[in-house]
């Protein structure tokens, strides 16, 4: 087992090394100037070539990668080109914030997406089904900020329950969670009820059928954990999803995290930036798929980590 | 262990009695009647046997019986299931819910699948306890260990604690009868208990289900398509064909003189040991096969850095020839590399040691450089429905070996599928159907022509008939058999079956884990084995005669336990082979003296 996870965290740090150069190099293929966008349109040419020779953006782009890459092991991420401070401490403060939008997204795609999914399959072929399943496809197709726009005029403008924007309360996060959780709700209310009409036609289904077992027991302790097990691998592979969706609803709701951060970073060429919240998210979605193939032992007794 | 049942020491009453069961399915085309006025009773102590072919309705019936019809395609659309004073058709969900298990417990065929990969053995085996109430939630889990020393699983105490995969398939089903008997219930249907096992497990667990029934006075009805497990386990048999009752009679009277001509062909179509006619030799013609000294290794991977920490000996220094016209055959239980060994002759395993295939070393050699190897060496599997592609027509797939070869083209490509067609039994304008319009023995038949479209010397039958209702299976055994007197071909027949075995081989050659431990002339090896492993093979094998009873197995010693998979360096010991007479050679072992 802990071989196992030393094996893992080597490739995953791998992983997160190939990112790095490879955001580099498209950092460095942009066509925009950095220098240019923090001088200002008025700065003269002169500015604008100190202050690329200041950054050290003249240099071969090997050696820029370098000194990015010597940084890095020793925890500086760089300093923000714009903002007057450490990409490090401009990361550790938006975190929490998106760390906590993220989790309760999790939640509420789950708690949909699974229960549309058990119930669709209970009742498949049925009006309830294929309600169900139009509501799905809707979740999926619809793009985020349509979706937030529309749940913030119906339950904030509107009806006044939730407050518009903002961080801090409960209420706050309502309405985020959701616009962010719908489309992954989507995908695995479709994931879930294709696995549990599979898990249903097996003959272990029978067995518990035969040994009088009542329908609820069945569900819950024969049918439901045989056909969560594919789903698990999926949530790990998802928080990638989440990344680019948390730039989108966090500035629609105006939610203080690094999706905003990011957003603010692109526009302006803060290069500092956005390779640090890269490397964040990329670091998210490799940790996730970590724990997602350590969890799946713990459920099924077949997988065993070497 | 009598149940009340009984009046006044006559005839017991009858425990379940089925009238006139009428059972529907509805299909595409209408609903289509799967069981038609099936009516018999079951007293306790009784084993009544429904036989009969694939879509006879008797796995129908059981399901009827037990109220777990597939819904809502399937329904009991009239008749009457009584069991004791209970009217079953009539029972709601809830009232069936406490017959289940409590009072009739089904053992289904695939102990694979049956039980829940993800539970343990206590839990399933607990489950059903607590649920019927038979115990409190403090004495399961010893109940549960008792019911697995009841049917004779080895280190019970272990096997709690363990998951379904960690089980064998022989235990799978133990575990399974310990299941269905948690709440001694009056009535055991077993549907196919034995079909998927190995024949010396399948012998274990019948001797284990009669022995049960002896100790708790369970009816048992069997669900077999096995003739010789009819013989073996029932008093009295029904012959079911299209749901439709064609015979019942007791076991002795039916094998002894069945009356309807159905039940008649059924007990012919029954391959028996020691009823083979003699074969005529084929001694001094050239080696079309010429293997030496194979051995087929698969790598098992793990540690930090995925290096090989075990290997499988899948096959492990097999020598032989197979002779124009010859057919070897190769037997043994699962796992012990018959099939490696007929995928390694036809390159889809990586292999060492030397393969000739008409004079042609096919070592080292690449795919593209097999092709001309495989013009003389084809393979029919075991699954012919699997074994076909459902989207192309049959006739494309018997075209396209000849067409990847260039063997022919245009008119002429469709000259010789309808040739092929025609050889094989089936008619020629059937080449532009899908596979699913054939039954199991004419897509059997079509692999079979497909095989065929190359003219190969050789082919590798890979337990081709064993998937076939005995009927079908007595044909495509009949083609194979003629095929071989015209053309000469050669056959490398794998087989668990030894009854088919013998009809077909000129020479057996028995494997265990991996290796062979006796081969020689077919007469030789099956009339008059050596090793105790050939001996117990056979022994296991159900006896299609109710007056003359299976001889008891002996036993060897570890064979739950012997695993071809060994530490890397350290492979398993290479048997030895002695030869006793003209070609007879087994392994050494203390049981046989030279």
């Amino acid at each position: 087992m802990t071989s196992y996870i030393l094996r893992r965290l080597l490739e995953s740090a791998l992983i997160l090394l190939g990112i790095t150069f490879i955001t580099f190099v498209l950092l460095y293929l942009v066509p925009a100037d950095p220098a240019r966008q923090i001088a200002g349109r008025s700065a003269t040419a002169e500015t604008v070539a100190n202050i690329r020779e200041q950054l050290g953006l003249n240099d071969p782009i090997f050696v820029q990668y370098w000194r990015y890459l010597s940084g890095l092991f020793q925890g500086d991420m760089g300093r923000s080109y714009l903002q007057r401070a450490e990409v490090a401490t401009l990361i550790a403060a938006r975190l929490p914030a998106s760390l906590l939008l993220m989790v309760s997204a999790i939640v509420t795609e789950l708690v949909i997406g699974l229960t549309i999914g058990v119930v669709a399959a209970l009742r498949r072929n049925r009006p309830a089904d294929h309600s169900l399943m139009i509501f799905s496809f809707v979740a999926i197709s619809a793009p985020q900020f349509v979706i937030g726009i529309l749940l913030l005029y119906v339950f904030a403008v509107q009806l006044g329950w939730f407050p518009i924007g903002g961080y801090g309360t409960f209420a706050h996060l309502v309405l985020p969670s959701i616009t962010l959780g719908l489309l992954g709700a989507g995908w695995y209310s479709r994931m879930m009820r294709s696995s549990m009409i599979d898990v249903l036609n097996q003959d272990l289904v029978r067995t518990a059928r035969a040994k009088g077992l009542s329908k609820l027991r069945i569900i819950t302790r024969h049918v439901m954990p045989n056909a969560i097990l594919p789903i698990i691998a999926m949530i790990g592979i998802d928080i990638g999803l989440f990344m680019s969706g948390i730039v989108v609803v966090e500035s629609v709701f105006g939610w203080p995290g690094i999706g905003q951060l990011a957003w603010q970073a692109i526009q302006r060429i803060d290069i500092p930036v956005i390779m640090g919240v890269t490397m964040v998210s990329a670091t998210a979605i490799v940790m996730g798929n970590l724990l997602a193939d350590l969890v799946v032992p713990l459920i099924d007794p077949r997988i065993k980590t070497k | 262990m009598t149940d009340g049942n009984e009046i006044g020491g006559g005839a017991p009453r009858p425990l379940l009695c089925v009238r006139d069961l009428r059972v529907q399915v509805a299909t595409a085309d209408g609903a289509k009647t799967v069981l038609d006025g099936l009516s018999f009773d079951l007293s306790p102590g009784e084993t009544v046997a429904l036989a009969g072919e694939s879509g006879s309705g008797k796995s129908m019936t059981a399901l009827a019986i037990m109220g777990l019809l597939p819904k809502p395609m399937a329904r009991i659309v009239g008749g009457s299931i009584r069991l004791g004073e209970i009217e079953l058709t009539e029972l709601s969900e809830t009232g069936y819910r406490k017959i289940r298990s409590a009072r009739i417990a089904m053992v289904f065929q695939e102990p694979m699948t049956s039980l829940n990969p993800l539970m343990t053995v206590e839990r399933q085996l607990c489950e059903v306890l607590l649920e019927h109430g038979v115990c409190r939630r403090s004495e399961a889990p010893k109940r549960a260990l008792g019911l697995l020393k009841d049917v004779r699983l080895t280190e019970p105490e272990r096997r709690l604690g363990q998951y379904p995969h960690e089980l064998s398939g022989g235990m799978r089903q133990r575990v399974m009868i310990a299941i269905a008997l948690a709440c001694d219930a009056e009535v055991l249907i077993a549907d196919e208990p034995t079909t998927a096992l190995d024949v010396t497990v399948q012998a274990e667990i019948l001797d284990l289900i009669r022995t049960l029934q002896d100790e708790h006075g369970t009816a048992v009805l069997m669900i077999t398509h096995d003739m010789g497990v009819v013989a073996e386990m029932a008093d009295r048999v029904i012959v079911l064909r299209n749901g439709r009752q064609e015979e019942a009679a007791p076991v002795r009277e039916l094998f002894a003189a069945p009356r309807t001509d159905y039940a008649k062909s059924l007990l012919a179509a029954v391959p028996r040991l020691g009823t083979a006619p003699a074969r005529p030799p084929v001694e001094g013609h050239s080696k079309i096969v010429d293997v030496e000294d194979l051995s087929v290794r698969f790598d098992l991977k793990g540690g930090i850095l995925g290096r090989t920490v075990a290997r499988v000996y899948a096959v492990e220094g097999v020598s032989f020839a197979i002779r124009e016209g010859e057919t070897l055959a190769l037997v043994g239980e699962s796992g012990c590399g018959k099939s490696t060994i007929g995928k390694a002759l036809l390159g889809l395993v990586p292999w060492e040691g030397s393969i000739r295939v008409d004079g042609v070393q096919t070592r080292g050699r690449s795919r593209a450089a097999m092709r001309p190897v495989l013009r003389n060496i084809q393979m029919v599997f075991q699954d012919p429905g699997a074994s076909l592609d459902s989207r192309m027509t049959v006739g494309e797939q018997v075209i396209e070996p000849m067409r990847v070869h260039g063997l022919a083209e245009g008119s002429e490509l469709e000259d010789r599928a309808e040739w092929l067609f025609r050889r094989v039994g089936l008619s020629a304008d059937m080449l532009a159907r899908y596979p699913h319009e054939f039954s199991g023995g004419q897509r059997q038949r079509v692999c079979i022509a497909r095989a065929l479209s190359l003219s190969p010397k050789v082919i590798v039958a890979d337990e081709s008939v064993s998937a076939l209702d005995v009927s079908v299976q007595a044909q495509v055994l009949e083609l194979l058999q003629e095929l071989q007197q015209e053309d000469g071909l050669s056959y490398l027949f794998i087989s668990h079956d030894m009854a088919v075995v013998e009809q077909m081989a000129d020479r057996v050659m028995v494997m265990r884990l991996g290796q062979v431990v006796e081969e020689g002339a077919r007469d030789a090896v099956l009339r008059n084995p050596r090793h105790p492993y050939t001996q117990r093979l056979l022994a296991a094998v159900p006896v299609p005669d109710p007056t003359r009873p299976r001889p008891p197995m002996p036993d060897i010693a570890g064979v739950e336990e012997a695993s071809p998979i060994f530490p890397v360096g350290r492979g398993p010991e290479r048997i030895a082979l002695h030869e006793l007479s003209q070609g007879h050679r087994v392994a050494l072992v203390a049981a046989v003296t030279p």
